[in-house]
């Protein structure tokens, strides 16, 4: 009896905490969902922001994210591809190679804001690029390697090595394995990867404080060299910048409203494939 | 012949040199706080950096003793670990023994995607809405305080620490459950003696990583932690974690200058933290896996 | 050409590491004959045909002492490239193995990458090999569709049927009806037969009755040495080592 009684109260427990985490979460989105949606409309999607960002649209700062976001990830996968196969398909297995590999795993743990610091260092800084969607793309950039390298990782390792023989037994050079059959077996991996981090690079805000965000600019940014709007640290500046609290506040609901469905549609995306591949293969 | 082998060799070196080139990146963050950050200990001891209870950067003579900071980030650290540990751990032993296999397709994706959330939705949702309901309860001068950004980097850390700490359990073999269950043990029984202490490590892992994900988070705490650069006294009050200081300060500290240095100082013991919270968690869990006879 | 000597091992020691896992093994591989390598589990066998196609060369920390030649060439020698190695000595693996790609682009790939171009000519290399590996009528309609939605003894024909689709003159069989059921193996074993017209072979088995089903000459294998090679029947029916008629009469292994 008392046996059964401490299991009952323990298992309700249990499911008080599954059941907090998703109401707390899912609270959050409602609540952010249910003021958001009253300021949407179609002219706050396709506006400039007027009236010293009381009113208007946030137009410029949404491509301003899509800019940099781009641009981080142009720049890391190559990087982060290149990266991954040399380490799983070329790299002679040695103490080098594992030291690289563990320190490649403790990077994707270092705080953002750290990756800020060394954007404004070195790119704002030493290479001159000033604050601008390039210094904020590549400091981006840098953040999402270790995702990138450790996806794309985990797809090629996941290849099984029979098909790799299979394709020298016939014949064919190195290069012409991972080309023709690796890389392509491990893609629908590789791009879920890609695309998890292309929403986590979309809300970052730390790492654009200092490198490529603007609280105003004028219009559209126009070179890789200028200051970005971006939706992220929008939404920060217009709770903490500004002489127009009040009404900054409603436009930061939209602007959260945005970011948030963007960020959770991408990885709403990434995490349907990787069910699906994961269903397809057992 | 020789072309084939010829564009191998290319191919080969192509991808050591990109890989040493991203490589290069991930090291030059070291290196770089390094040589940003040590200036500052020409002007302050490193023990009186740490252990400094005065930060006035800007003053005439400016003061840099991060002591209130650093306590600032422990505070928000360990109240955020009092919210995410018993949600994250509870929410995974859910999912792992209670859930059945339909719930648990529904409810594992969820989670993780609520832990794409971006911080700075957080840190408004804090600020609008916690805020004011904190201020009303507590009868405070502000809303602004370490419980409230305990409170939303909690939140925020649950689905991390559920995450890892669900893929632990399911590491956890069937065979040791059957076997409790054999010798007639309860479901809970098993759950508490054989279970839990089987993933301990695994757990374990999950609660450090949610730690160094909380102590290295920026946005939240700048937006809601209130900022001052004060001892903290009760959880009650405003103050300024590591991460929101280099945030919020940066902007102003002229580069080159002491309160640039210390800056990155500050940065280089962030880094040093999650570091070593990153190496000890991967070490628990290589000893997890072992233990279990998985492969290290 | 009764007795022509295709492929030859001369002096072969193999190591992983420090482990020593093939001991001076010398052996004759006869074009148009089948050749089985038979013993327990971790006796050599699987390594040992590895090394005729250099697969080997792939599991790092080895080393190979001796020769090997494939008609007058010494596979290993200094001006020699795996990859040419692989393109005339083909390989079937324990278990089916097909790329995740559709059938015609598994038998088409082997000619692609050694730079076939012509359309025409692939497809009708394409037809010849499926239909030597006997697995033609079964695909003809869906040569469109994955290789992945065959069956395993399919697949396992299609996997013969790549490795007959580039000029390849020795096929390496390594287990390949371990993962198959009865009536697949029995296709196999046929196709097997069959190929042997134009090919040398040389399969590795566990199976004692596939061996003296299939192979013209057996070799036994023990501890990474070669207890003894011969005729199939003779070793089957009056082996002279005490160690192989242990074996074949299932007292161990």
């Amino acid at each position: 009896m008392r046996k059964e009684f401490s299991q009952n109260l323990g298992f309700f427990g249990l499911f008080l905490c599954m059941a907090a985490t998703i109401l707390t979460l899912g609270a959050i989105v409602y609540f952010i969902a249910a003021r958001g949606l009253g300021v949407l409309s179609w002219g706050f999607l396709t506006q400039a922001p007027r009236s010293a960002m009381t009113a208007g649209g946030i137009a410029p700062v949404i491509v301003g994210t899509l800019y940099i976001t781009l641009g981080a990830i142009i720049f890391a996968l190559p990087l982060g591809l290149a990266c991954a196969i040399y380490l799983c398909e070329y790299s002679p297995k040695g103490i080098v190679v594992n030291i690289l590999r563990i320190s490649i795993n403790n990077l994707a743990g270092v705080p953002s804001v750290v990756f800020g610091l060394f954007g404004l260092a070195v790119f704002v800084k030493f290479f001159g690029f000033g604050v601008s969607i390039l210094s904020g793309s590549l400091t981006l950039g840098i953040l999402a390697l270790p995702m990138i390298i450790s996806s794309a990782q985990e797809a090629l390792i996941a290849v099984p090595q029979s098909i790799r023989e299979a394709s020298l037994s016939l014949g064919a050079s190195k290069w012409e394995t991972i080309k023709n059959i690796v890389l392509p077996t491990a893609l629908p991996g590789i791009l879920t990867g890609v695309i998890l981090s292309i929403g986590r690079v979309a809300g970052e805000t730390a790492p654009i404080l200092f490198t490529a965000a603007a609280f105003y600019t004028r219009g559209y940014p126009k070179s890789i060299f200028s200051e970005v709007m971006a939706l992220p640290y929008h939404i920060y500046a217009l709770m903490t910048e500004g002489a127009h609290p009040d009404k900054q506040r409603a436009i930061a609901y939209g602007c959260s409203l945005v970011l948030l469905f963007l960020v959770l549609f991408i990885s709403g995306f990434a995490i349907f494939l990787r069910q699906r591949q994961r269903s397809l293969h057992g | 012949m020789k072309i084939f082998h010829l564009k191998e060799k290319l191919y080969k070196w192509l991808f050591t040199i990109l890989a040493f080139a991203s490589l290069f990146f991930l090291i030059g963050i070291v290196l770089v706080l390094i040589k940003e950050g040590l200036p500052i200990f020409h002007k302050v001891s490193f023990s009186k950096f740490i252990f400094g209870r005065f930060w006035y950067p800007t003053y005439s003579p400016a003061e840099f003793g991060i002591f209130p900071l650093i306590m600032a980030s422990i505070w928000v650290t360990l109240g955020a670990v009092i919210v995410c540990v018993p949600l994250g751990i509870g929410s995974a032993l859910y999912l792992n023994e209670l859930a059945g296999v339909r719930q648990k397709a529904i409810l594992k994706p969820i989670v993780e995607l609520l832990a794409s959330i971006p911080s700075v939705v957080f840190g408004f949702f804090g600020m609008v809405i916690l805020t004011p309901f904190l201020q009303k309860v507590f009868n405070l001068p502000t809303g602004l305080t370490a419980l409230n950004a305990s409170i939303i980097l909690g939140i925020m850390a649950t689905p991390t620490v559920c995450s890892i700490a669900e893929d632990a359990l399911n590491y956890v073999p069937n065979a040791f459950r059957e076997a409790s269950f054999a010798v007639g043990a309860t479901r809970w029984q098993t759950l508490t003696r054989v279970v839990i202490p089987a993933a301990g490590s695994g757990i374990s892992t999950a609660i450090i990583l949610g730690m160094s994900r909380a102590i290295g988070e920026t946005m939240t705490v700048l937006m809601v932690a209130g900022g001052a650069a004060v001892m903290p006294h009760t959880f009650l009050e405003p103050v300024r974690p590591m991460t929101a200081a280099i945030a919020a300060e940066m902007g102003e500290a002229p580069v080159g200058g002491d309160h640039y240095h210390a800056l990155f100082a500050i940065a280089l013991i962030l880094f040093v933290i999650t570091f070593v919270f990153n190496i000890i968690a991967e070490m628990i869990s290589r000893r997890f896996r072992i233990k279990l006879g998985l492969s290290g | 050409m009764d007795n022509q000597v295709k492929m030859r091992a001369q002096n072969v020691d193999f190591f992983y590491g420090k482990t020593q896992a093939l001991k001076n093994v010398s052996l004759d591989i006869y074009a148009n004959k089948v050749t089985a390598m038979i013993g327990p589990s971790g006796c050599g066998k699987s390594t040992f045909i590895r090394l005729f196609n250099r697969m080997n060369e792939l599991v790092p920390h080895t080393a190979l002492r001796g020769k090997i030649f494939l008609d007058d060439l010494e596979i290993n020698g200094p001006l020699v490239d795996a990859v040419d190695i692989r393109r005339r000595v083909g390989m079937v693996f324990q278990k089916p193995n097909p790329f995740p790609k559709s059938i015609f682009d598994n038998i088409s790939y082997g000619l692609k990458v050694n730079g076939i171009k012509d359309k025409a000519f692939i497809e009708q290399k394409v037809e010849e090999s499926l239909k030597k590996a006997a697995i033609w009528g079964e695909v003809k309609d869906r040569l469109g569709d994955s290789a992945l939605k065959l069956s395993g003894g399919q697949q396992q024909r299609l996997c013969i049927a790549r490795c007959l689709a580039v000029e390849t003159e020795v096929i390496l069989f390594d287990e390949p009806c371990a993962s198959l059921d009865p009536i697949s193996t029995t296709k196999i074993e046929e196709l097997i037969l069959e190929l042997k017209k134009d090919y040398s072979i040389i399969i590795v088995t566990h199976n004692m009755q596939q061996a003296a089903r299939v192979s013209d000459y057996t070799g036994f294998f023990l501890l990474g040495e070669m207890v003894e090679f011969g005729k199939t029947q003779d070793i089957f029916t009056k082996p002279q080592d005490p160690k192989t008629e242990a074996y074949i009469t299932g007292r161990f292994g």
